[in-house]
């Protein structure tokens, strides 16, 4: 069948198969590796993506269902001039990550929240992870990072950016 | 030395990603063809045949294959460990592979795999590791028994415990963990022009190389390994397993690129697993807290084929008796083979079982006779003047002060007050108890000292630096610290250093990464070879000024040689390298220790434990880490973090089980309970450096203490919590089934 998303802001459209699944259509279609496959059981949350704003696990969506849809992923975080985005400076300012492959979704997990939530406390960003396993970090410092770019002079900017993607008004 | 930098690896990792093996996307790979295993199904089973004959008709197969095309001889009956690249007469446990299939597309291997039919025969499973080394079922007809090794260290079992005024003994269980990276295993290759290229997902690319090689009878040269970017280790990526070998073969085979990337379920049957010991500790003492006599002895499962099973008992001896000073002491052990995932190396390797007996062990002591088990281990711990200090199984630390790790957590954790809220929660009958948990520990890192590692240091004629390392990172930093060392020595900002790893043809002769080796062999190379380029560089310096070599000095501020004490004078790395020629100013160093080193520290675990519902919370974990001089905390502490996190779950929740056949019931990550950033809470560290003298950097390993220090630790603390209640011990993992169920036994017992 014929699909055609929207990623990171640029239209990608082809024949897949119908069982083709969200996170293979980026990989392999939009050809953007930074997603990754991290199990088979929804556990993982290493292909987390936000899909028209919301984050979901890309391995559990099909690519059929994003038809129409905007997708961004941690390629599409930076701004047009090459800037991180608060999120991935506070990951590096932290050390929130390091053999980097639950990085991609573990950083769109946190985009995701702290759009819903600008200023959560320590509970609730462990809490709003709890989808995401990172086997090298212990959370730690990804928790620290997270808590970093919530800081109040970032919120703003952050609910920005996702007002951006998701094509909805900032909270 | 010492100074707090970012990741030069992070930008890349954070925007576009890193590049694993299923994101290659280099020209010779873009027609790769997808490889996907048939594993077995069941435990233990003759194989006899397997028709492919419906798979090969699918669309898209372009072949299956089955260790007859492959055409290896059998192994031999008496040798567990002759693993095949697919299994040919017999499969051993459950995700053995059995054969491959290559197609154009990734699911339509799935789709095919499940068409190969193989008709089995099965055999008695050997499953519970206690009943191996008897079990008339052989995994091996050729040998004996399933006894692979047998094995002691120090005095005999009986030894110093007839003076004892205690002695207490107990059977443990050192669970089978899933080392869980979260990049599973991988492997791409290529046969091009009578060589071959494979990217594999490995700590080690030379050992893979020359793996591949002897199992496909080409010579060395002809191989290529590359390691891209891995997504975790933690030991279960030491060297190179079948498959990827399988994956090799069958794209010189072909002559067409495979590139293969397990399913997370295929991962938790086929990658190796790590732990499982059963553990029979015995410890004896006077009443006033002196321990006198220790003996430990365990069954160590290998699982369907012995791979490092024996050289982890082996550790497992040596590190017996930890940080205390004991005169009597002890380890035997048996290696046993089973119908279950082999076991290797993961995350301490040998010595986070050691420490979990003797923590436990203590502790249980400690018990016996009423006395604080902080105490008890103060009184029996290596006092600092007693360095080198010889173990009874044969260790030799190099230095400690392990009274003051202990002290320093204590005083960190507010010790006395945590007694004292204990004290009141059990005095008003709370349902949340706190439990106070310590272990100490001391390991044994640098592994392979006398086989050291390589580095190669370039300046060219720009100023700029490379680094070839022997090392491989796998979310370490190395490319960081190395930058680090190398600005240091010769004052190039890091922006001008290029570090390059795991490629055997930039880097034919190295080592690699495990045992916690890499800052402390690898790094010192790459420091040497600093040295060594500075040295170069002041006699070329010297013909350029014509001066004498003794009246050049170094300025690090602007990183130039001068005539001492006139800055007027100067040569950069730029003019220097240029006139050393064409290929630059080089070094190359293969840097070995005259022995290991023994990185130390204490944990203490803060844990409530509902005694209604016996779930137990970790609330808080404070740590001394001694791993000697620290060369970026930034990367020792996220060291710290993962390896206590990896520590807890042990501790609380992870567990790899099968049931009576061998049937593994924890395949997928929705059974088994990885632990996530809820189960967790922030760590509380202390610093410590205690330099060694065996490498010029002073620095020990700091990649696998924190899960050696941290699984006792927190396991002392749920019983300590519930020990007002009866409770002396509870197995690992902590879960609250457990909990609850020794809480109720204990009030039974009452």
């Amino acid at each position: 069948m014929k699909v055609a998303v929207t990623v990171n802001g640029r239209q990608v459209a082809a024949e897949v198969e119908d069982r083709m699944l969200l996170v293979h259509f980026l990989r392999e279609v939009a050809d953007l590796t930074a997603t990754n496959v991290g199990c088979d059981t929804t556990s993982c949350g290493a292909c987390t993506v936000l899909l028209d704003g919301e984050s979901v696990k890309s391995c559990t969506v099909l690519a059929a269902q994003a038809d129409g849809s905007e997708v961004t992923t941690c390629e599409g975080l930076a701004g047009a001039d090459g800037q991180m985005h608060p999120v991935q400076l506070a990951f590096r300012a932290e050390h929130g990550l390091q053999c980097g492959f639950c990085t991609p979704g573990m950083v769109m997990a946190a985009v995701s929240l702290l759009a819903e939530n600008p200023n959560p406390t320590e509970e609730q960003v462990r809490s709003s992870l709890e989808g995401n396993l990172c086997r090298c970090t212990g959370y730690h410092n990804i928790v620290r990072a997270v808590l970093a770019a919530a800081g109040d002079t970032q919120a703003g900017a952050l609910a920005e950016v996702a007002s951006a993607v998701s094509g909805k008004d900032a909270p | 030395m010492g100074t707090r930098v970012v990741r030069t690896e992070d930008p890349r990792l954070l925007t576009v990603g890193g590049v694993y093996v299923d994101d290659l996307r280099t020209p010779e790979l873009t027609r790769a063809v997808h490889a996907t295993f048939v594993r077995s199904p069941i435990a233990h089973a003759l194989i006899k045949a397997v028709d492919a004959t419906a798979a090969r008709a699918q669309p898209g197969v372009i072949a299956v294959f089955t260790a007859e095309d492959i055409g290896e001889p059998p192994g031999p009956a008496d040798q567990p460990t002759a693993e095949p690249l697919l299994a040919a007469e017999r499969v051993r446990y459950v995700g053995e592979p059995v054969a491959l299939v290559l197609t154009e597309a990734r699911y339509q291997g799935e789709d095919a795999a499940e068409l190969v039919s193989v008709d089995y025969e099965p055999l008695d499973p050997v499953i519970d590791l206690g009943a191996a080394a008897t079990a008339e079922s052989l995994l091996f007809p050729g040998m004996e028994s399933n006894i692979v090794e047998t094995g002691t260290a120090g005095e005999a079992d009986g030894a110093g415990f007839d003076a004892c005024e205690v002695v207490v003994e107990r059977t443990i269980v050192n669970q089978r963990l899933a080392p869980v990276p979260l990049e599973v295993r991988s492997a791409a290759a290529v046969w091009a022009d009578g060589r071959l290229t494979a990217w594999c997902s490995t700590q080690n690319a030379q050992m893979s190389r020359a793996v591949i090689a002897g199992r496909l009878g080409l010579e060395p040269p002809a191989v290529r390994v590359i390691t891209p970017d891995v997504g975790g280790g933690f030991g279960a990526k030491v060297g190179i397993d079948r498959d990827p070998i399988a994956v090799a073969w069958a794209a010189r085979h072909l002559s067409r690129p495979v590139r293969w990337v397990e399913s997370r379920s295929e991962n938790l049957v086929g990658m190796v697993h790590g732990r499982a010991q059963r553990q029979t500790y015995k410890i004896g003492g006077t009443r006033d807290g002196r321990v006198l006599a220790y003996h430990l002895d365990l069954i160590q499962d290998c699982g369907g084929y012995a791979r490092f099973g024996p050289f982890l008992v082996m550790l497992t001896r040596l590190m017996a008796t930890g940080v205390y000073d004991i005169p009597h002491a002890g380890a035997s052990s048996k290696a046993v083979l089973t119908n279950t995932t082999p076991i290797s190396a993961y995350r301490g390797a040998g010595r986070p079982e050691a420490t979990a007996a003797i923590e436990r062990a203590m502790d249980d002591f400690a018990a016996e006779i009423g006395m604080d088990p902080a105490e008890v281990r103060r009184k029996n711990v290596v006092p600092p003047d007693k360095f080198p200090h010889t173990t009874p199984t044969g260790a030799t630390y190099d230095t400690g002060e392990y009274a003051a790790a202990i002290d320093k957590v204590l005083d960190a954790a507010g010790y006395a007050g945590l007694r004292a809220e204990q004290a009141r929660r059990r005095e008003r009958g709370d349902t949340l108890q706190l439990g106070i948990g310590m272990s100490c520990y001391v390991e044994i890192t640098g592994a392979d000292p006398d086989a050291g590692e390589t580095a190669r240091l370039v300046i060219d004629g720009s100023g700029s630096a490379t680094v070839y390392t022997g090392t491989s990172p796998h979310g370490q930093g190395h490319h960081t610290a190395w930058a680090m060392l190398v600005q240091d020595e010769l004052s190039i900002p890091m922006e001008q250093i290029t570090v390059v790893h795991g490629d055997t043809d930039a880097i034919p002769d190295a080592i690699g990464t495990y045992g916690s080796r890499s800052l402390q062999l690898g790094g010192a190379a790459v420091y040497q070879a600093a040295v060594e380029v500075k040295e170069k560089a002041r006699g070329i310096a010297a013909g350029m000024m014509e001066a004498s070599e003794a009246d050049l000095e170094f300025d690090a501020g602007r990183g130039a040689w001068q005539v001492r004490g006139d800055p007027a004078t100067g040569l950069g790395w730029a003019d220097i390298a240029t006139q050393a020629g064409a290929e630059g100013l080089v070094a190359d160093v293969k840097f070995t220790a005259s022995q290991p080193t023994y990185p130390f520290g204490a944990h203490l675990a803060v844990a409530e434990v509902d005694v209604e519902t016996g779930k137990a919370t970790l609330v808080r974990h404070v740590t001394v880490d001694d791993a000697g001089k620290i060369l970026n905390p930034v990367l020792a502490e996220g060291q710290r973090h993962g390896g206590i996190a990896q520590g807890v779950a042990q501790a609380l929740l992870e567990e790899v089980r099968y049931d009576a056949d061998g049937n593994p019931l924890t395949s997928t990550l929705a059974d088994y309970a990885a632990i996530t950033a809820t189960e967790l809470p922030s760590f509380e560290l202390v610093t410590s450096e205690t330099p060694t003298t065996v490498n010029p950097l002073g620095a020990k390993g700091i990649g696998e203490a924190g899960t050696i220090g941290s699984v006792p630790a927190v396991q002392n603390a749920v019983i300590d919590a519930v020990s007002h209640l009866g409770v002396r011990h509870i197995d690992l993992p902590a879960t609250p089934e457990r909990v609850w169920a020794a809480i109720n036994e204990a009030r039974a017992g009452q």
